[in-house]
């Protein structure tokens, strides 16, 4: 039997689940459709929301990273988001649910509207918003496509593969809406913590435990860098704490904060947050790291071996074998490889099962495009009005069709390695528009233009990076000085990307993006006094 | 006062997540499997939830939740 069964049974159940199970026999409109009418439970608030957090990226990628760069993986990700993740979410959620409630948002942007007293600049920042949400959804379909091909031994190919995932996240979005699928993450969630533990402990059993393993690493001079956080700099890892402000940016989170029945379901959510994050990374990174122990996986030792040889020969190759070295490197599927290897075939499966759980998570940004394209666009240009809420959700229903047809059309198209690069472009650039909520919530003095010239530094900044990492190559081994003033490394490019002062580019684009709302909007006209007091008191 | 106590300790607690004196250290093993890279952080992580309890403690918006009570 192939592993891939347990996969398509549990597609089945998401389905019935996401469709069906949590279904009520008279929605009512548009709130409803978008928000699960602002009325879902304190456990499922928590897990789905962090069910929405966690991303293909999230699982395959941290177990990736972890294999090559060591347990910096953890600290880099996970203890980063476990502390702004909930910090944010506590500063920002309560008051953005208040908000919703009491004057009816639905989307971040009809917030920024009213809080700033504009309208087409509120457009501007929907455009920019969704733009950088779009490769995500793709990545995700990507995601599915890879996971159901690897689990299936190749059985499905990756065209089925993403159609079947598309479908599905498809279909209960289409139908179940908020509801549906809140429920679905819920699920997921649960899934992946049960046997993400299951799979620890398999595959620590079938390394001959931990210890040995580690003792193992420790005694290759190769590999024993992996346990500690030598292969990344300090700089670049505090840099890297300003990634998760993205989270309460990104419009899915928050739409998802609108969501909750009661305001006080936020305090047990920012509690528990970090400690589902230590559930899930925890795993996930050491099983990474642990990987590079395993001695009779093909796979796994032509990775290894690919990267010693980069690691060795790379600056006398031609860019294209240093390229394929790279791709031979990729790792993606390492914690395939270890339950490939060491799970019995049922269990597999389920772990499968929960893996595509974590890539499916596209479905909340799915519906936030769709809660957004109908809110900020469709309603606000007098659609809601001339054709009624009926019509409305139907547009929202007809939009998640398209974006998902578009993003398994663009899947099929192009490579992964380009949506891989443009969703970190979005994080820094999410990270880099977090100060528009807190302005909106804190700072009376704020206004439309300088949340304008924070959107617009934004794209500017993400296109210069993009432009500038496709100009300038990377170097192998340590980072090409472009730009030098004085004594000072002004930007340089990196093995795997872009510093400047030797931080990443989220942190000056995210403090630049707090001087430019801060500079503008003490030289502009705020809005009126009555507009200011219903957001900051 | 009080928020700028507060304030004061997540920076610190964001200080604390900069944990350069284990930066190369593969010693000593927690369990005799998990270097400080790892227990570290995951007694951070950890932490981090006493630390949101703190803050619930002391920086709740409670006018705010009496009004979308009362509504």
């Amino acid at each position: 039997m192939n592993p891939a069964f347990f996969v398509f049974a549990y597609l089945a159940v998401v389905l019935y689940i996401g469709i069906f199970a949590f279904r009520r026999p008279h929605p009512s409109g548009a709130e409803d459709y978008f928000l699960a009418s602002r009325q879902l439970g304190p456990a499922v608030f928590l897990l789905s929301l962090f069910g929405t957090n966690m991303s293909a990226f999230t699982i395959l990628g941290s177990s990736g990273h972890a294999f090559h760069n060591g347990v910096v993986t953890f600290g880099l990700m996970a203890s980063s988001s476990a502390l702004v993740i909930p910090v944010s979410l506590f500063l920002v959620g309560p008051r953005l649910w208040a908000l919703g409630k009491k004057y009816g948002f639905m989307t971040p942007v009809q917030m920024f509207r009213d809080r700033w007293e504009c309208g087409h600049i509120g457009t501007v920042i929907f455009t920019v918003q969704a733009a950088l949400l779009v490769p995500y959804i793709i990545i995700g379909v990507m995601g599915g496509g890879t996971a159901l091909q690897a689990i299936s031994g190749g059985l499905v190919p990756y065209w089925l593969g993403g159609a079947i995932v598309a479908i599905t996240v498809m279909s209960y979005v289409f139908f179940g809406g908020m509801r549906g699928t809140a429920w679905v993450n819920t699920f997921q969630t649960v899934l992946f913590l049960c046997f993400g533990a299951a799979a620890l402990l398999l595959i620590g059993a079938g390394l001959g435990g931990f210890e040995r393993a580690v003792e193992q690493l420790r005694n290759s001079p190769a590999l024993a860098g992996l346990l500690t956080r030598e292969r990344v700099p300090p700089l670049f890892f505090l840099s890297y704490t300003f990634i998760p402000l993205s989270s309460i940016a990104f419009p899915h989170i928050a739409i998802f904060c609108l969501t909750a029945r009661h305001m006080s379901q936020f305090k047990r959510t920012v509690i528990f947050y970090p400690l589902c994050i230590l559930a899930i990374w925890l795993p996930c990174v050491f099983l990474g790291v642990m990987a590079n122990s395993v001695p009779d996986v093909p796979q796994i030792q032509d990775k290894i071996e690919a990267r010693q040889t980069l690691a060795a020969e790379g600056p006398r190759l031609a860019p294209e074998e240093r390229g394929a070295l790279r791709a031979r490197m990729a790792a993606d599927d390492i914690t395939l490889l270890l339950l490939g290897r060491y799970a019995p075939l049922w269990l597999a499966g389920l772990l499968g099962a929960g893996i595509m759980a974590a890539v499916m998570a596209s479905d909340s940004q799915i519906l936030a495009l769709s809660t957004m394209f109908t809110e900020d666009v469709f309603a606000f240009y007098g659609g809601k009005l001339r054709f009624g809420e009926t019509v409305q959700v139907n547009t929202g229903r007809l939009f998640v069709v398209l974006v998902t047809v578009f993003a398994y059309v663009v899947a099929l198209q192009y490579p992964a390695s380009i949506f891989d690069l443009a969703v970190q472009y979005a994080f820094s650039g999410y990270a880099a528009m977090s100060p528009l909520l807190f302005a909106a919530l804190f700072w009376k003095r704020s206004t439309k233009w300088g949340a304008l010239a924070v959107t617009v530094w934004v794209v500017v900044a993400v296109a210069g990076v993009a432009v500038f990492q496709s100009v300038v190559p990377p170097p192998i081994g340590p980072p090409a000085v472009i730009w030098q003033v004085g004594s000072w490394d002004l930007v340089s490019r990196t093995a795997n990307g872009t510093a400047v002062l030797g931080l990443m580019p989220v942190a000056p684009m995210t403090l630049i993006s707090v001087l430019l709302m801060g500079m503008i909007s003490l030289v502009t006209r705020p809005p009126a006094m009555e507009t200011v007091e219903r957001y900051v008191r | 006062m009080k928020t700028a106590a507060l304030f004061v300790l997540v920076f610190v607690y964001w200080l604390l997540h900069q944990d350069f004196w284990f930066w190369a250290a593969a010693d000593p093993l927690l369990f005799g499997f998990l270097p400080p890279g790892l227990w570290y952080h995951g007694l951070y992580t950890i932490g981090i939830a006493g630390l949101m309890a703190i803050l619930i403690r002391y920086a709740w918006p409670h006018r705010l939740e009496r009004e979308s009570d009362s509504e």
